[in-house]
């Protein structure tokens, strides 16, 4: 063997550990996991049929993508004038406003979905300060449906849309934004020309990062959709634990972890997924 | 490009505080139209800050920036219609090459066809055009200044502003593309600006040089005006290398005479009566052969001596004097250079110039 075939070996033997540990005691059991989708209640493709079949299958699927579109959309919307306002900051405001994006990440998302609730409920703050000033007459539905959701996980995923963001933002040097004024362009010239296209590696990142997390969502849908709105997550929940048909929703893991990887595949080659990891570059 | 010439600019007592720190106090600069000015200082003296100010990035805290005798000190940068090549070139990175150059066209809202035809233009005028469809990050240094000055030129600018056009390039290309920048205003006619720490890009450069010390505008003139009759002696040592001497000034019909100890050295230039400075240049001194006058002769000894291929560079130590430096060309040099070695110094009287002490 060549010396440096002998060195790759060297280092692939220091991982190995780490490696048989994840395959034991964490890849192997969600295959298995999953491939109860194939043998369960009858060995075959039958679950997968359901996709093409069944109505309410397709309606979860449908919803959980609705809502992952959705929130991705707004949580990057928000994200981007937060990161943008972050970015154009000095360094000791900087650290300020970073902070108050991570704390709510240090939260309960338990906390923050009663939280939720008992904000935008029919007698909540929301609702009866809208009644109060004469907005409204009746209140609002704005939880235990689709729009509380939505509300929900925008909060809880807006941190991990500017945290890509603002790393792509931090690297796009001042000068360039000087010389777009300088060469005649406006502020929103200089802007939509310049900054917007050199942080839109970061806007990507975001986007895949934000929409992976949306789609597996469970606690913060279970608790403000109301049982309602199904998403994905807590449909298999529902199928394993309550009717106690494994093989469907195996299924509907499997076709969760394949849209997942899918999604990955598609935009590693269109950005640098690294930068999702903090690797920046 | 249309043959529109260039333009005047003028500042009027122009200054700018942060706070406490004055960074640029009261400084006034006429810069003729077509003309090539350099502000010249050591980094800290404020000269990238008068550029800012001409810019219009940064706002001067009093004075006014005149174009053609109009205000515009409250102009935003991208209505001052000034063309900037800014330190490290600052190109856009998600453009290829020919985008780069049609940004201002764009921004301008030009029609396709005409812009495409100045960007063609432009970057013929600075060879580039083979690579318009590169990435900046496919260029070498040389190339990316290029394109620099092809997007700063391409909307037939006012002025053109060069901020440390060259500072990023290695010295021998650095050379090379001094060269083209010259030919380049020549070609183009305009009026440029231009801002370096690096005395020897100036000299070369510019029709006139202003230099900055501390904040302040210390001189402005030609290149060889400027070295050949510094006003301080911060403008002879920042330009060039000089000798000092320091002594009792009187006048004389030929101009000044500086007594120290027992040696009197006719020089030019007014000085109050008092203590005087003159400055000296190392290479304006002679070692004179045997028998050979001057206007000031000066003996001492080599205390050092070293050889740089096209000459040599030697301090003297004189009894009056103190020590002085020299630098002899090697074929004009009457005697072998040795430690200890007694010579004969001289000087022409023009050589010695009365130069002020530098303000506080």
């Amino acid at each position: 063997m060549r010396p440096a075939g002998r060195h790759a070996l060297g280092w692939w033997g220091l991982i190995l550990p780490a490696f048989l540990l994840m395959t034991a005691f964490y890849v192997a059991p969600i295959l298995q996991v999953l491939a109860i989708s194939f043998t369960e209640p009858q060995p075959g493709l039958g679950n997968y049929e359901r996709l093409l079949t069944s109505e309410s299958v397709q309606r979860v699927i449908g919803t959980t993508l609705r809502i992952g579109v959705v929130t991705t959309a707004i949580a990057l919307v928000l994200g981007y004038a937060l990161a943008y306002r972050i970015a154009l900051s000095g360094p000791k405001a900087q650290r300020w406003w970073l902070l108050a994006v991570l704390v709510p990440l240090w939260i309960s998302v338990l906390v923050r979905a009663f939280a939720w609730v008992t904000l935008l409920r029919r007698q909540g703050l929301v609702n009866q300060g809208l009644m109060a000033v004469g907005a409204i007459e009746e209140p609002l539905a704005l939880v235990w449906n689709e729009f509380g959701i939505v509300v929900g996980m925008v909060h809880y995923m807006v941190p991990y849309a500017v945290l890509p963001m603002l790393s792509a933002m931090r690297e796009i040097d001042p000068r360039v934004l000087a010389a777009a004024r300088g060469l005649g362009a406006g502020r929103a010239g200089a802007f939509l020309r310049v900054f917007l296209p050199l942080s839109l590696p970061g806007v990507f990142a975001a986007g895949v990062l934000v929409f992976i997390f949306s789609l597996g969502f469970y606690i913060t849908p279970a608790i403000l959709g109301g049982g309602k709105t199904l998403m994905a997550a807590e449909w298999i929940k529902l199928q394993i634990l309550d009717l106690i048909r494994w093989g469907l929703g195996a299924m509907m893991a499997t076709v969760l972890v394949v849209a997942i990887l899918g999604t990955l595949a598609v935009f590693s080659r269109l950005v640098n997924l690294r930068r999702l990891f903090g690797a920046g570059g | 490009m249309s043959g529109r010439a260039g333009h005047a600019l003028s500042l009027q007592a122009v200054s700018k505080r942060y706070g406490e720190f004055v960074a640029v106090a009261d400084a006034s600069l006429e810069v003729g139209s077509g003309r090539f000015l350099t502000l010249l200082g050591p980094s800290g003296s404020g000269k990238t800050t008068i550029l800012m100010m001409i810019a219009g990035f940064v706002e001067p805290s009093a004075g006014r920036v005149l174009l053609d005798g109009r205000d515009i000190t409250a102009v935003p940068p991208e209505r001052r219609e000034f063309g900037m090549v800014f330190q490290g070139y600052a190109l856009f990175p998600h453009m290829t090459v020919a985008e780069n150059v049609a940004f201002p066209l764009r921004v301008r809202r030009l029609g396709r066809a005409e812009r495409d035809a100045r960007v063609r233009a432009t970057l013929d005028l600075v060879q580039l055009e083979q690579f318009a469809d590169r990435r900046p990050s496919q260029l070498s240094g040389g190339q990316q200044q290029r394109v620099a000055l092809a997007r700063a030129l391409v909307f037939d600018p006012a002025l053109l502003l060069l901020d440390e056009p060259l500072s990023a390039l290695d010295k021998k290309l650095r050379a090379e593309l001094q060269d083209e920048l010259k030919a380049l205003h020549r070609r183009v006619g305009r009026t440029f600006i231009n801002v370096t720490h690096d005395q020897e890009e100036a000299l070369s450069l510019s029709d006139e040089i202003a230099i900055l010390n501390n904040g302040r505008l210390v001189q402005v003139g030609a290149p060889h005006a400027l070295y050949e009759r510094p006003a301080t002696r911060f403008v002879a040592s920042f330009l060039g290398r000089s000798n000092f001497i320091e002594g009792e000034a009187e006048e004389d019909d030929g101009g000044l005479v500086l007594r120290r100890g027992a040696t009197r050295v006719l020089a030019v230039g007014r000085a109050g009566p008092g203590r005087a400075l003159l400055s000296l240049r190392p290479e304006k001194i002679a070692v004179l052969p045997e028998g050979e006058a001057e206007d000031n002769v000066v003996e001492g000894r080599i205390a050092a001596w070293s050889y740089l291929g096209a000459g040599y560079a030697i301090t003297v130590t004189t009894a009056d004097l103190g020590e002085l430096k020299v630098h002899l060309q090697a074929w004009r040099i009457p005697v072998t250079p040795a430690e200890g070695l007694p010579v004969r110094l001289g000087w022409p009287r023009g050589a010695a110039v009365a130069v002020a002490e530098d303000a506080a």
